[in-house]
């Protein structure tokens, strides 16, 4: 009963948000108040609807009921209870709908905290994020069905793939899908605005909080992803230029170019209709992304074939809402005023050359992840664009980039003094320098490009520590008035350094997992070792034990380094009865510089063991600047002049602080 | 400086981005694709020894082994050629007999392969498209199997 209502609520919700697309659409063209009044009171119900499908979706997977057929295909009644809850989403059906919720809900939110928008804005803006719902909500109801019932009822459940029962991927979709719907919020915005025909301050003051929690979670999301692949795959990579992985890479850098871009359509009035086109492209990018891993386009194109009804929609929608919104761009977009004219060297300027390094990169992304499957649709060769693609285009683009950033918080609006940026930035140069000799003189063994990746990841963070020292005064004024400058420092200024050093620290654990990995792999019984870049890896003993699921093969690895014991590592072979898979558990060690990765493979005869191991220098830095850069987006999103329903006028906010804080 | 100008010098440095990606692009596409081979079409197109390639089949039933230094060694096949792969690594989770595998590397000059990546993802029901095709085209696609299950998991859904 419980289920029916879920796909009742669920039905009503697509009439709710039907009406929630047409109507308010209509009233403001008619500027007819009781018209657009609708929009909120919509948003609102439709997030109730949608919420009440997703929670009988959730409750029949709690109580096992296996009557359900998405719970027969994705749970079994063994599962540990965070597993049963994030096998509402492991799944295709199951993850629309969390897709669908997080919609309503960004849309409520607008509804909720949006009174102070022009009554025509926050009307189209809710009126747009609808259709997006409608065409979700139709996608689902019709081809994608999450509350099909099984009649008789299995006794047990079939499992979830034993990949995804891990805690850090139960909760990697939600951050993703936060991401890219976020996006769906600023797509909604400029669409609304290019229908208005108006962009302006406090559009983009609307607009950048969307951008930035978009981006966050992405962060957040896709660094999740890259943690799990590591520990969990056994190949101690973190990124593997998977399609699947470029799906979420390349909303993430046009929703970075879309961060930086807003900032200058609200500080200066200018790169508008560049904004709107981001706006339209990062959210085009992230449906796109949805739906190449979702509808398995991705590992072929013929995957349409296995299922035409379910592509053939996926097409519809893309095609809708990608080709709808740039034809109403081109039609609306040249009427827009711009304004805010600048020097080439200039912030405006600096900011703008990210923007097209970045897009670049985009492109270079999209070109290698979608050639393979255009050149297969048109029955060419069957080809893999792999690593070394990415590597010769990707990374040039990135590291002209990284070296540009530290440089734009330096530069002020309209005209900016290039040679007195610099100047600042000596101090950050010498360090990058002498991180290079050093890394030339204790790492001679590595590639020679690694220690001038090590100096552009010092670059970047002593660049960022930089202009906070300078927006200090550190030691040109007495300590207590820095002190106090770092007080009334704008948080989105403490945040903007945050991230753009969590880059810097990011970029130093990809150098130095990448040029500086030491490997081995060995057959050993029971009390033999084996040397790895100076650590002694002794396999004590190899048992069996039991989980609430699986059953597990467990090595037990002694680390030693010289006589000091450092560590006992427990990798494991899983096998999941239920899922009849297996699933390798990495021991890993950590010392916050490296890791120590060790797996444990098949028998290799004479009751020997097959292990291999890893020291992954400086591996952890790569989510810990993650995790950095997501916190310095959440810093910046709490800043008063970014909160949402703080209006501030244009004008005094304008001429309030001389130091621009972004 | 004009208006002109300045609006210049923003198109010469778009185009300059332009063209380096344009160009990296170019330039990775020489030697940075890999083309997929059933092993039917490593003996009939008498692939370079040397070249990376992606190999893709069934791994052959029994030629599943684990040699004393670690590497693993097991047969790949379209049912109609087979081929020799070694592989130094822990073979992935999903890695089984019968089921289908795409292994990355190149051939060695006595005719074996040498992969330094192999794949077997997704869940135990699905089956990398190219292989399915690499079968299909041998003859030796039994249809219901691999895919019917695959649909099943993800497709239908007709509603009441």
């Amino acid at each position: 009963m419980i289920v029916e209502i879920g796909h009742f609520a669920l039905v009503l919700a697509l009439a709710v948000a039907i009406a929630q697309t047409a109507v308010p659409m209509l009233g403001a063209y008619r500027r007819d108040a009781a018209l657009m009044a609708i929009a909120g009171p919509a948003a609102l119900l439709q997030l109730a609807l949608v919420s009440l499908a997703f929670a009988a979706l959730t409750w029949a997977f709690l109580v096992s009921d296996f009557s359900l057929k998405l719970a027969y295909d994705n749970s079994h009644s063994a599962k540990p209870l965070i597993f049963k809850i994030s096998g509402v989403w492991g799944n295709h059906e199951g993850s629309m709908v969390l897709w669908v919720l997080i919609l309503a809900l960004f849309g409520a939110m607008v509804a909720l905290f949006g009174r102070n928008l022009p009554d025509t804005l926050r009307a189209r803006v809710l009126s747009v994020q609808a259709s997006i719902a409608v065409a979700f909500l139709l996608f689902i109801v019709l081809t994608s069905n999450p509350f099909i019932r099984l009649d008789p009822a299995p006794f047990e459940g079939t499992g979830l793939n034993p990949l995804l029962q891990d805690r850090a991927l139960a909760f990697h979709p939600p951050w993703l899908y936060a991401g890219y719907v976020g996006y769906s919020m600023t797509f909604s915005f400029a669409v609304a605005a290019l229908i208005e025909g108006r962009v302006d301050a406090s559009w983009a003051r609307w607009v950048r909080p969307w951008a930035l929690a978009a981006w966050l979670s992405l962060t957040i999301g896709i660094a999740m992803g890259s943690w799990w692949a590591y520990y969990t795959l056994g190949w101690g990579g973190f990124w593997f230029w998977d399609p699947v992985e470029n799906a979420s890479l390349m909303p993430w850098i046009v929703g970075t170019a879309l961060l930086h871009s807003a900032i200058v359509a609200e500080k200066r009035g200018a790169l508008k209709s560049w904004t709107l086109l981001l706006a339209i492209i990062a959210f085009s990018l992230s449906l796109l992304g949805t739906f190449l891993v979702r509808s398995g386009v991705l590992t072929s194109v013929h995957a349409f074939a296995v299922d035409p009804e379910r592509g053939i929609f996926i097409l519809g929608i893309l095609i809708f809402f990608v080709g709808g919104s740039l034809a109403l761009y081109a039609w609306r977009a040249p009427l827009l005023k711009t304004g805010g004219i600048f020097a080439p060297a200039s912030r405006e300027g600096a900011l703008l050359v990210n923007n097209l390094l970045l897009a670049a990169a985009t492109a270079a992304v999209f070109f290698g992840t979608l050639y393979p499957l255009l050149l297969d649709a048109v029955n060419g060769p069957k080809i893999t664009v792999g690593p070394t693609f990415f590597n010769l285009t990707f990374v040039p683009i990135f590291v002209v980039l990284l070296l540009l950033v530290p440089f734009g918080p330096f530069l002020g609006w309209k005209r900016a003094d290039i040679q007195g940026a610099a100047e600042r930035l000596m101090v950050a140069a010498g360090l990058a320098f002498v991180a290079m000799l050093l890394a030339y003189a204790f790492m001679w063994e590595g590639p020679w490009l690694a220690p001038l990746g090590m100096a552009l990841a010092v670059w970047l963070v002593a660049g960022a520590a930089s202009e906070i020292a300078w927006r200090i005064k550190l030691f040109s004024v007495p300590l207590t008035e820095s002190m106090a400058r770092a007080r009334r420092s704008p948080r989105a200024a403490w945040g903007m350094a945050l991230a753009h050093g969590g880059l810097g620290i990011a970029v130093a654990g990809i150098v130095g997992v990448t040029a500086w990995r030491a490997e081995t792999i060995v057959a050993l019984a029971p009390g033999e070792s084996t040397q790895l870049a100076g650590y002694t890896l002794t396999l004590e003993a190899v048992g069996m034990r039991d989980g609430p699921n699986f059953e597990a093969t467990t090595g037990v690895v002694r680390i030693d380094r010289g006589d000091r014991f450092v560590a006992r590592l427990m990798p494991e072979k899983r096998r999941f009865p239920a899922e009849r898979q297996e699933k390798t558990e990495a021991g890993i060690h950590t010392n916050w510089l490296s890791d120590i990765y060790v797996v444990l493979g098949d028998v290799a005869g004479e009751g020997k063991w097959v292990v291999r191991a890893y020291r992954n220098a400086l591996a952890p830095w790569i989510w810990i600047g993650g995790m950095i850069m997501a916190i310095g987006g959440a810093i910046s999103l709490t800043d008063r002049r970014l909160r949402v329903g703080a209006p501030v006028s244009a004008k005094t906010h304008a001429g309030a602080r001389p130091v621009a804080a972004e | 400086m004009t208006r002109k100008q300045r609006r210049a010098a923003f198109i010469a440095v778009g185009l300059a981005i332009l063209a380096l990606a344009v160009g990296l692009v170019l330039y990775a596409m020489r030697d940075s694709i890999v083309f997929f081979y059933s092993p039917s079409d490593v003996v009939e197109r008498e692939v370079a020894p040397g070249q990376r390639i992606r190999l893709g089949g069934l791994v052959e039933t029994g030629s599943v082994e684990t040699l004393s230094d670690g590497a693993a060694r097991f047969n790949v096949t379209d049912m109609v050629e087979t081929i020799t792969v070694s592989y130094r690594g822990i073979l992935p989770d999903l890695f089984r007999e019968n089921q289908g595998v795409i292994a990355e590397g190149m051939l060695l000059e006595d005719g074996t392969f040498a992969a330094d990546t192999v794949l077997a993802k997704h869940d135990e029901t699905y089956m990398p498209p190219e292989v399915v095709d690499a079968l299909k085209r041998g003859g030796n696609w039994q249809g219901e199997g691999a895919e019917a299950s695959h649909a099943e998991t993800y497709g239908q859904g007709s509603y009441p």
